[in-house]
């Protein structure tokens, strides 16, 4: 102790005993001081890949230019209003530089082409990570202090959808995750609030299992429950991952709580043995049950449509009267069901029935032997469907559809990391963390409610892009700084038509007035674009316009009432205030005009590239045949059409031509001369 | 006393090290070449899994396929495979599935195999990741161009490439398209194959299609053409 204190002191006297001594020691001591700041901005990351990044554009052609862009030291982009303070342009330099395409290592690459200039948005708003870190750790990954790590590419996309709301051209995966929010039904428990205060809306459609004693058997409840993939490996519905007992006391449950459906639903008596054993096939093609249903074949394969269930082993699942009364009129038994009133004859219900009876699989319920309820079993089973929360999707009676039953997602994108609890070895990031609960979601605790899904990787990086686009500022960005989504269409018909429009479910297919499917042609201005006569001869039978499509209009049966109805209804309603339909004469062009139309249509607008005029000659076939097309089409409509295709039909294949009016005219002339009559097709 | 625990945990640490890397490369059998069975040439976006694995096989000097063949998956920063190192299976095959980097552009990975010698052998596959920009190209393609320019077909689309008297060229012929310039591209593309002499067939999208679409259009082409397309007047000495 006495020792130390002697060094010290004499070192104090070494040091500053001599005033002359002292003063210069404080001076240098001060001379440090203040070179501290410039020398830790030279020793400072930024600077040095300033100088790294003039080194490297020093050997190149337009030196000097790039030279005279790069503005040294630390570099800010300041947007006040949506809350962006970058300084990530100090070290990535080269960005906006054009020429610097083949350069590919980073910090200097040229930030690839997208519609938004940098200056405007600045970089965290899409990439994350912290703006004002000026260290490479501290700007990319999460620190203790700053925990917002950069958003790996795969998500990229959910950055767009914090200020679009709508579908973009160029954001696949975003707009697939959205679908798949509402599709999947995770919106049933899970809500989503939507910034302008709506709530994001589930497009299935679960089926109501009030009377579902009257459409399956209670074996065929349990099997599925256990495992609804082994039904129908397209299955939306998740697997709960449920006990025996627990499927059993459901089963029980859902059984005993059903009511038969009110009504004449009488079953149908069938004719003994369908006259010919490939009828039933036939019918089912004939009807075009594929467009909408699907069917997994000998491969492995589910081909066909997803608008209605697989129907791989429907033998299995529905009572044969029920599938009768439900093929004579669905609406019977679900008023709501996208599914078309076909209006089948009693023996065609029948042949119909039969085939599809026969898509069983004998394995399925096999082991499935359940023995009769004791009433403990069936209270355990509502207690236990009320815990699962099955009414968030499904209507049962009894059971009240509960609110808020899982966690609101509404800001899921900007959940703080402090606030997740991860897996043992996953990364500690927001997006792992999402992803993890979409792939397992019991993996973080076998009480946890939420179903296992059967999803694609890539499926999981689409739902985890659209649910990270969820963040605090897509609720917060002032509405002027946001893209929105068109608003969905509740668009309803009037009168008789109406109801028979919603009887043949016309919007399962095609979209009028914005709503509706996009499988089949929009009929918005139907009625300005095709001829009485044809209309009414196509739903009395429709035969394709699209020889490659295998997605067609059924033939539904209707009866001359309802055709003439729907024909009036469409020919007065749907039309288009673009034109007056009577606007261009339907014969009467001179066959000088006709020539001319011909010739415009064969050499200078090689429209045989995707149509068919002449069956000998042409070949195309992306656009509708046209050898009816003077018995299908309006003149006006084709006119106008032809002067720009864009405007009568958003988005449609045809591009738009640029034609001058007599052009138009001419080939107007000439389509309306097509006027091929059915019967020779036939023939030919 | 201490040191020693230190150095016995140090040891043991070190040894389980060793003892993992070593569990990873314990194969057997040793082929001479390395061929590729599927997976390569795809197309992806950024960033993304591609859709299809990689498979890669391991013959021997009869060309039969061996089985245990060590295999390695390499590739740029930001690619990663899963899993990138193993032993082929039963049919002399080995499987990863790729992830692509971040940036957009033409990934070069490589599956090398081992000689019994210990001599590398490597195969070289290409694999393709959209950008935006290219991403915007590719739906506009799907909508407009690839039914003509593509004579493949599918149930849900058949291609019109054999209905065409004069055949389109597909976007990957990299042979014919790196030689037609941004502009000429350009012109036909929004003023149909008549503005540079080219079919009418070819009709004009100029009056459909925005000008950043149709460019984004272009930076597709270029990208998933094959060869390769190197942009003229781009090369300068490079230190």
């Amino acid at each position: 102790m006495q020792s130390s204190r002697n060094t010290l002191s004499s070192l104090w006297q070494a040091l500053f005993g001599d005033p002359l001594r002292a003063f210069g020691l404080v001076s240098l001591l001060l001379l440090i001081s203040l070179a501290i700041a410039p020398a830790k901005n030279h020793f400072s990351e930024w600077h040095h890949y300033q100088k790294q990044y003039l080194a490297m554009i020093r050997g190149r052609g337009e030196a000097i230019t790039l030279q005279r862009h790069l503005q040294e030291g630390i570099q800010q982009i300041w947007l006040p209003e949506i809350g962006v303070v970058d300084r990530c342009t100090t070290c990535h330099v080269g960005s906006k530089e054009t020429s610097l395409a083949d350069v590919t290592t980073q910090p200097f690459r040229r930030h690839p082409v997208i519609p938004h200039r940098i200056d405007q948005f600045g970089c965290v708003m899409c990439h994350r990570g912290q703006g004002p870190a000026t260290t490479v750790e501290e700007a990319h990954r999460s620190t203790l202090a700053w925990e917002q790590p950069i958003l790996p590419a795969r998500y990229i996309e959910s950055s767009c959808g914090q200020c679009h709301r709508g579908a973009l051209a160029g954001t696949p995966r975003l707009n697939e995750g959205r679908h798949m929010l509402a599709r999947y039904g995770c919106v049933h428990c899970h809500t989503i609030k939507l910034p302008d205060g709506s709530t994001m809306k589930a497009t299935d459609d679960p089926p109501s299992l009030s009377h579902i004693a009257d459409k399956t058997t209670r074996e065929w409840i349990y099997a599925w429950l256990k495992d609804p993939q082994a039904y129908a490996v397209s299955a939306t519905m998740p697997n709960f991952k449920l006990s025996d007992a627990d499927g059993r006391d459901i089963s029980a449950f859902l059984i005993a709580n059903s009511t038969p459906v009110p009504g004449d639903t009488a079953p149908v008596v069938t004719s003994k043995a369908p006259p010919d054993p490939t009828a039933g096939a036939s019918l089912y093609g004939e009807s075009f049950c594929a467009s909408c249903h699907a069917v997994q074949n000998a491969a492995g394969n589910v081909v066909g449509g997803d608008v209605g269930p697989e129907l791989t082993r429907v033998g299995n699942k529905v009572k044969p009267e029920w599938l009768q009364v439900w093929l004579r009129n669905p609406r019977l038994y679900d008023p709501g069901t996208g599914m078309p009133h076909y209006r089948f004859n009693d023996q065609q219900a029948g042949v119909l029935a039969g085939f599809l009876q026969n898509k069983t699989d004998s394995d399925l319920l096999a082991n499935v032997h359940l023995d009769p309820p004791t009433p403990e079993q069936i209270a355990h089973g509502k207690t236990l469907a009320t815990e699962y929360g099955c009414a968030s999707c499904h209507e049962i009676s009894g059971i009240k559809k509960p609110e808020n039953f899982a966690p609101e997602l509404t800001r899921i994108g900007s959940k703080p990391v402090t606030q997740l609890i991860f897996l043992p070895g996953m990364p500690h990031a927001l997006p792992d963390y999402i992803a993890a609960k979409i792939r397992q979601p019991r993996s973080f605790g076998a009480a946890l409610k939420m179903p296992q899904y059967t999803f694609a990787p890539s499926q999981v990086d689409a739902l985890t892009t659209a649910l990270l686009s969820l963040t605090e500022r897509s609720q917060t960005l002032p509405p002027a700084l946001t893209v929105a989504e068109l608003p969905p269409s509740n668009y309803q018909p009037a009168g008789k038509a109406g109801r028979l429009i919603t009887d043949l479910a016309c919007f399962s297919c095609h979209a009028i007035n914005g709503r509706g499917g996009d499988m089949a042609p929009d009929l918005t201005w139907e009625g300005s674009s095709v001829q009485r006569q044809w209309l009414k001869d196509f739903l009395k039978n429709p035969n394709t316009l699209r020889p490659a499509l295998i997605r067609r209009m059924p033939k539904f049966n209707l009866s001359d009432d309802d055709i003439t109805e729907l024909t009036d209804y469409i020919m007065t309603v749907y039309q288009t205030p673009a034109f007056d339909r009577d606007s261009m004469p339907v014969s009467g062009y001179s066959p000088a005009e006709v020539e001319q139309g011909r010739g415009l249509f064969y050499s200078k607008y090689g429209c045989q590239a995707c149509h068919i005029v002449d069956t000998n000659k042409d070949k195309g076939y992306i656009g509708p045949t046209l050898t009816q097309v003077g018995s299908r089409l309006n003149a006006a409509w084709i006119y106008y059409w032809l002067k720009n295709p864009q405007v009568l039909r958003p988005g449609t294949t045809e591009p738009n031509r640029n034609m001058s009016d007599d052009e138009a005219r001419a080939l107007t002339a000439f389509l309306m001369t097509q006027k091929g009559s059915g019967k020779q097709e036939a023939k030919k | 006393m201490k040191t020693r625990a230190i150095l016995i945990a140090w040891l043991g640490l070190m040894l389980c090290g060793c003892s993992h890397k070593r569990t990873g490369l314990l194969v057997g059998n040793y082929g001479t070449t390395i061929v590729e069975s599927s997976g390569g040439k795809q197309i992806g976006a950024v960033g993304t899994t591609l859709t299809e694995p990689v498979v890669v096989q391991v013959n021997d000097d009869q060309g039969t396929a061996v089985v245990g063949a060590p295999v390695v998956f390499s590739g740029p920063a930001g690619v990663s495979f899963d899993p990138a190192i193993g032993a082929t299976d039963a049919s002399g095959q080995f499987t990863t599935n790729v992830r692509l980097g971040g940036m957009a552009g033409r990934y070069e990975i490589t599956a090398s195999t081992f000689t019994k010698a210990k001599k590398r052998v490597d195969l070289k596959l290409q694999e393709i990741a959209l950008g935006y920009q290219q991403e915007v190209g590719f739906q506009i393609d799907e909508k407009y161009c690839t039914r003509c320019h593509s004579p493949e077909s599918t149930p849900e689309r058949v291609s019109n490439y054999d209905n065409l008297e004069v055949k389109p060229h597909a976007f990957t012929e990299g042979d014919t398209l790196n030689k037609i310039s941004d502009a000429d591209l350009t012109a036909i593309i929004s003023y149909g194959g008549p503005a540079r002499n080219k079919s009418a067939l070819m009709p004009p999208y100029g009056y459909t299609l925005s000008k950043s679409e149709i460019q984004a259009v272009i930076a597709y082409i270029r990208l998933i053409s094959d060869p390769p397309y190197q942009a003229s007047g781009m090369a300068y000495a490079q230190k």
